[in-house]
């Protein structure tokens, strides 16, 4: 459905987006994974229209979008701030498109623009999804955030959009109100089946949603596939770091035995099974997590705390590893672990 | 913070001590400390200054209008319609072009940056706060027929170029008031400008919305309060303008506020003159009320919380940015430069003076302050316009400090009846000058050869303004700072001299600058109100102009320069007061 082909963007003369592919097929929920700054929201600017690239194409449905303006592409739009309109009460926010939709259709032949009756029922219909039937005479600034930006939830979603885009949505929402909306997000997304590409710089959220996710580096996209294939291989130092694994250890290679390399590092001498062609004596980055088929390696305790059920222990080297009982500070332990190598 | 509190616990500490034999004194001194009686001392002279220096005087011009005779007059109502028809006609066109001035220039500030910004915005701020007759002065610096537009553009380069400046009166009012207000809408409009977050038109766009739905249903809706209240104070100002009108217009044009004058001063109808107040102030209320509703609606609108300004990108915004950057430079610097300029250059002959002009440079204009010539109108030196106007200065500075204080006092823990009051504080500052004038002639016309009655005038104005300053100044003195204060080893003194007097010595700075610079400055009431031997400079300044000759002429600029200088300087005595203020707290 849409197709993003090799989208350059510079912001203030420096290049902030280099060369981004991607496609999102129908009922698809793809997540874009970012750092602030790295550009997400100005690419969700420009699918929209609001923003033209320096070079690349959007097409939909092979169509070139590019002579296509803002408020003919049916594309919505959900903001992390909500941007609700401050002066008008939420049944006329979501019933805002739908009016709009009248308006842009007025002079096509055969087409007419929504009538009063229609509005009403798809308004209604619109703030049942998101829980919030009876609010319609209400005021934007009496509303909680959550409730906000239900409201911008289903203000984008009344007129149909051919593609959902959400910049953040959740960022100004505490924990438990994040999950809830996040879960509501995804059963709305599943039902409706229309594509969307959610942008975030929360990898739990991008996991909890995501039908794919796309990892956004330093304006390039440096690792696009499904959420466990991520999890699994992330590739990179950097997607390492992004998904949050902090176990990554420096080591140098030694020798190849039948495809495998023996690496020396600071957690004792490795054997590693990896598709990259090293010579001897090279650096690589690796890749440590716990794993009760891996190797065994012995670590000395540092540091212990409590952490959400489990036992979360510092070790000399570095590595965190987590483990149901507490060891004691200063004792040796021995954990199983499946190194893979980064590059 | 209730001293009154205190000193009655300090009361009864003492009668424990001394024993029931003091109850008496305790019940006398009880009521003289307590809090009511020290909020009533408070009050007292401000509501006695205000009842005898401007309730009555306006009863008085109220009672004399009740003539039945002098609202049926077909005479009078014919002259009340023509001024009031012609006033609403002048403030309508003065705001539409202020408007058309005053919304490109608010875009430009809220949402570009460009070099010199600041120095542009400050410049579009000065006129609001020089006196009309220095503004007066200025754009007949430029644009009267001894103006120096016409003597560097020569009739024979422009055809009818004298025709232009002779005739051009009305024109000339429309711009003056431009010059005046382009920095109210500048304000207002271009704060809700910077305020309206770029994303709700964002959101507008993604939901169908072609850019004219867009404007049409999110901007101008959310722009709409601040664009009204912006229009309603421009009006308000161009409707009660005096100054400007009565010395560009020369009596040509009369609006309501020029026409009390005349009718005052010139052709004397004393109840006509009150009518014409009354008709005035009735309007200048409704529009008070109408604007404090709509500004409320303006601070009521969210921040985006970052700046929207940013440097100009495509030709057109370039072309716009520069554009207008000049336009705004040569309207607001030319005739301020002008002034001095044209004080300093011999254009034309002095009056009485045969042979050929030596045009060039001079500093006789400024000499000739000093000299009391034979047939001139005063008795006195020019110069000795200056020093009545510091010594009325200083007389208003004294008198608004003196009332200001205690009101403000109260005012700054207001009770419910004391927040009644204070809208009848501001009500001075919504009647027009020229009827406080009217209002003293009526009261007091026999003792009006006192020349304590300008100050007194001139104190109804300021008060207000000083009121306004100190009070939030008041308000502010945080009690966990005292407290600190105290727990830390200071003495009630030292808390005071450590917390309190910083604070309310820069306040009382700032609202002694206020008052005084609106006393040099006032024009209006001071016209009706002054005796001939004792001018002030703007009064000095709308003699000279009404002379003819190049000496008067040069005279006047001279004066007027003297008074920009002035008040700049004040002005800009207030801003760094007010800077380093903000910056501590």
């Amino acid at each position: 459905m849409l197709e993003v082909r090799n989208i350059i963007k510079a912001y203030e003369g420096k290049p902030l987006l280099r060369g981004i592919s991607f496609s999102v097929s129908q009922g698809e929920t793809i997540c874009l994974l970012g750092a602030s700054g790295s550009g997400k929201s100005t690419l969700l600017r420009m699918i929209a229209g609001l923003e033209n690239p320096e070079s690349g194409h959007f097409l939909f449905n092979q169509i070139d979008l590019a002579q296509t303006p803002p408020h003919l592409r049916d594309f919505g739009l959900v903001f992390q701030d909500y941007g609700l309109f401050p002066h008008l009460n939420i049944f006329d926010n979501v019933a805002f498109g739908l009016k709009m939709k009248g308006f842009n259709h007025e002079g096509h032949k055969g087409h007419k623009g929504s009538s009063k009756d229609e509005i009403n029922r798809r308004v209604a219909e619109m703030l049942a999804l998101v829980n919030l039937t009876g609010f319609e005479s209400r005021k934007v600034p009496d509303l909680s955030g959550g409730e906000q930006q239900r409201v911008a939830l289903a203000r984008a979603l009344a007129p149909s959009p051919r593609l959902l885009m959400f910049d953040e949505p959740l960022g100004a929402l505490d924990k438990s109100l994040k999950d809830d909306l996040l879960n509501q997000i995804r059963n709305i997304l599943h039902q409706t089946k229309i594509p969307a590409i959610y942008v975030t710089h929360d990898q739990d959220e991008a996991f909890t949603i995501a039908d794919r996710i796309l990892l956004l580096h330093n304006g390039e996209i440096i690792r696009d596939g499904a959420p466990d294939e991520v999890w699994n291989n992330p590739n990179s130092i950097h997607a390492a770091r992004m998904l949050g694994m902090g176990n990554i250890v420096e080591g140098r290679t030694q020798k190849a035995e039948g495809g495998k390399w023996k690496v020396e590092s600071r957690i004792g001498r490795l054997e590693i099974t990896c598709k990259h062609n090293h010579s001897v004596g090279e650096q690589v980055s690796l890749l440590v997590r716990q794993s009760d088929g891996g190797d065994e390696i012995k670590l000395a305790v540092e540091d212990v705390l409590f952490n959400r059920g489990q036992f979360q222990v510092k070790t000399e080297s570095g590595l965190v590893i987590h483990m149901k009982n507490a060891p004691q500070v200063g004792e040796m332990i021995l954990v199983r672990v499946k190194v893979e190598c980064l590059a | 913070m209730d001293c009154g509190d205190e000193v009655s616990w300090q009361m009864q500490n003492q009668n424990l001590n001394y024993g029931g034999t003091e109850a008496r004194r305790k019940l006398i001194l009880g009521v003289f400390a307590s809090p009511w009686f020290v909020r009533l001392l408070l009050w007292l002279a401000p509501i006695l200054f205000l009842l005898s220096f401007f309730f009555f005087p306006l009863s008085k011009i109220l009672a004399l209008t009740f003539d039945p005779a002098t609202f049926t007059s077909p005479n009078n109502l014919q002259i009340i319609n023509h001024a009031l028809l012609f006033t609403f006609y002048q403030a309508t066109l003065s705001t539409i072009l202020t408007f058309a001035l005053g919304i490109p220039s608010a875009v430009l500030f809220s949402r570009f940056d460009f070099r010199g910004k600041s120095l542009l915005r400050a410049l579009t701020a000065v006129p609001f706060m020089l006196p009309t007759v220095v503004v007066a002065a200025a754009f007949n610096s430029l644009f009267n027929q001894n103006g120096l537009f016409s003597f560097l553009i020569p009739n024979h380069l422009i055809p009818n170029s004298s025709f232009i400046i002779l005739h051009s009166a009305f024109p000339l009012i429309l711009t003056a008031h431009v010059f005046y207000n382009t920095t109210i809408v500048i304000r207002i409009v271009g704060n809700a400008l910077s305020r309206l977050d770029p994303k709700l038109e964002a959101a507008a766009r993604s939901l169908g919305a072609d850019n004219f739905h867009a404007w049409k249903n999110i901007t101008l809706p959310l722009l709409c309060p601040a664009l009204l209240s912006a229009a309603l104070l421009v009006f308000m100002f161009d409707f009660t303008s005096f100054g400007v009108i009565l010395l560009l217009g020369g009596g040509s044009v009369s609006t309501l506020e020029v026409e009390i004058y005349l009718r005052v001063l010139k052709l004397p109808n004393l109840p006509l003159a009150a009518l014409l107040s009354i008709v005035q102030l009735i309007f200048t209320i409704l529009f008070s009320i109408l604007y404090t509703r709509t500004i409320n609606q303006v601070t009521a609108q969210t921040a985006p919380g970052f700046s929207l300004a940013r440097k100009p990108k495509t030709l057109q915004e370039k072309t716009f940015v520069t554009t207008l950057c000049i336009l705004l430079s040569a309207f607001f610097i030319l005739p301020l430069l002008s002034l001095p300029l044209r004080s300093l250059t011999r254009l034309e002959a002095d009056r009485g003076q045969r042979g050929e002009v030596q045009y060039g440079f001079t500093a006789d204009y400024y000499k000739e302050l000093f000299i009391n010539r034979r047939g001139s109108l005063f008795y006195v030196p020019p110069i000795q316009a200056a020093a009545n106007s510091l010594g009325y200065a200083s007389v208003t500075v004294f008198l608004s400090l003196a009332l200001g204080y205690p009101a403000a006092y109260a005012l700054a823990r207001p009770t419910r009846l004391e927040k009644f009051l204070d809208p009848l504080i501001m009500l001075p500052l919504g009647s027009s000058a020229v009827m406080l004038g009217l209002g003293f002639i009526i009261s007091f016309g026999r003792a009006l050869a006192s020349p304590f009655f300008v100050p007194i005038a001139h104190t109804l104005v300021a008060l207000p303004f000083v009121i306004r300053t100190l009070q939030p100044a008041l308000a502010s003195i945080p009690e966990r700072l005292r407290q600190a204060a105290s727990t830390l080893g200071a003495s009630p003194f030292r808390v005071w001299q450590t917390v309190d007097f910083p604070i309310i010595a820069r306040a009382t700075l700032s609202a002694a600058t206020f008052a005084f610079t609106v006393s040099l400055g006032e024009f209006g009431a001071t016209l009706l109100l002054t005796r001939p031997e004792y001018p002030t400079i703007p009064i000095a300044i709308q003699r000279f102009l009404s002379q003819p000759g190049g000496l008067n002429f040069g005279q006047a600029m001279a004066m007027a320069t003297l008074l920009m200088l002035l008040t700049t300087l004040a002005i800009l005595a207030i801003e760094k007061l007010r800077l380093s203020n903000s910056g501590e707290f």
